[in-house]
């Protein structure tokens, strides 16, 4: 039954996939072009390029486009419920028994020894942000959409919706790539 | 504090309604603007939950995040899911997903159709690369933000060498990040008896 490959296709890379959305997409290429032969490698590569293109989480936009080709709408619904359920309700299950605890000085170590973890791997996705954009649309580009981006967000304090439509504006306009 | 509680209970009623469209709202802008998948659109989550509609406190929403990290699955979804389930139960955990989601899925959908039959897709790429720096301006101030409020929690010296040590385990040695928080987990659990640094 193909709602159930589908199932299967998507619940699998959800619950292996450490490291967000895009940590996922060999697994569920694996899953997608190896075993079950939905797509070869290039289609594969052609929506995960658009994919990326367009905004939004890329694991659930994946899995809702596959889905959908495979078993229409409700294809596109189960692929979603795959990815996206597992991983939510042991969230929720995990956050609420801590939330319970909040109070005892434990659980409060938790939020402050865990804090330079987070500055850590945020600081190393700023690099990979900056150096993917160096890749892509050079270092004269990059260095002047970063400073010009960092004098409109946080010293004009302008709201990121219209920083990022500006520069998807610019984006268009002036063809970096 | 008290006519405070007093005025959110009357207003409880029907700010429902208003509950759920903000949840809509926000989870839908994340959605839309969050180039780069959903660990790109981290800044954003911070941006509405924290900032915007006050749902959760900086340290709260650092929790979270961390408790994401050591969980797998889209971490978009999971953040979405959560923070919804906080505000307003199983039905604002369905709107926060359904808001980050859909949108974006169908757009997937209908655009593949038309720009598959057009390969050249060399604006829409420049569009996303032209956002990329500027969410790795979101990312750096947020990296910022954390250092500093790590130095006022535990003290400037003790954060400087946490920070050293989470970048030797993370960066240098390449362990897993959801086994390091799990090990801070475990850690700060069963061995420190009392509170860590200042409150």
């Amino acid at each position: 039954m193909i709602y159930w490959s589908i199932f299967l296709a998507f619940f699998i890379p959800g619950i292996l996939g450490y490291g967000g959305g895009p940590a996922s997409i060999p697994l569920v290429e694996k899953e997608v072009v190896d075993r079950y032969g939905w797509m070869t490698t290039q289609e594969f590569g052609e929506v995960l390029a658009l994919g990326n293109a367009l905004p939004g989480p890329i694991a659930t936009k994946m899995a809702g486009y596959i889905g959908y080709m495979e078993g229409g709408i409700l294809g596109s619904i189960v692929a979603l419920f795959a990815s996206v359920a597992p991983s939510l309700i042991l969230m929720v299950l995990l956050m609420v028994t801590l939330l319970k605890y909040k109070d005892s000085p434990k659980v409060k170590n938790i939020t402050k020894l865990v804090r330079p973890v987070i500055a850590v791997l945020l600081g190393a996705m700023t690099l990979q942000f900056f150096m993917t954009s160096v890749d892509t649309s050079g270092t004269v580009q990059t260095v002047i959409l970063i400073i010009v981006s960092y004098w409109l967000l946080e010293i004009r304090k302008i709201h990121p919706a219209f920083v990022i439509l500006l520069a998807l504006a610019y984006g268009a306009i002036s063809g970096i790539v | 504090m008290v006519s405070a509680r007093k005025a959110e209970k009357k207003r409880r009623g029907h700010s429902r309604l208003k509950t759920n469209k903000d949840l809509f709202l926000a989870f839908f802008r994340v959605g839309l603007l969050g180039f780069g998948g959903g660990p790109a659109a981290i800044p954003l989550f911070h941006r509405e939950a924290v900032t915007n509609y006050k749902w959760m406190t900086e340290d709260e929403f650092g929790d979270t995040l961390a408790l994401g990290n050591t969980m797998p699955g889209p971490i978009a979804t999971k953040m979405a899911g959560y923070i919804g389930y906080r505000v307003n139960g199983m039905v604002g955990c369905l709107i926060a997903l359904a808001a980050s989601v859909i949108p974006t899925v169908v757009m997937m959908i209908v655009l593949l159709g038309v720009l598959q039959k057009y390969k050249d897709l060399e604006w829409v790429n420049s569009m996303s690369a032209a956002v990329v720096p500027v969410v790795g301006v979101m990312l750096a101030v947020m990296t910022w933000d954390f250092f500093q409020k790590s130095g006022k929690s535990l003290g400037i010296g003790r954060a400087i060498l946490f920070t050293a040590i989470a970048i030797v385990l993370l960066e240098l040695l390449n362990i897993h990040p959801a086994i390091v928080i799990l090990g801070v987990l475990i850690l700060s659990l069963t061995t420190f008896k009392k509170g860590v640094g200042s409150k």
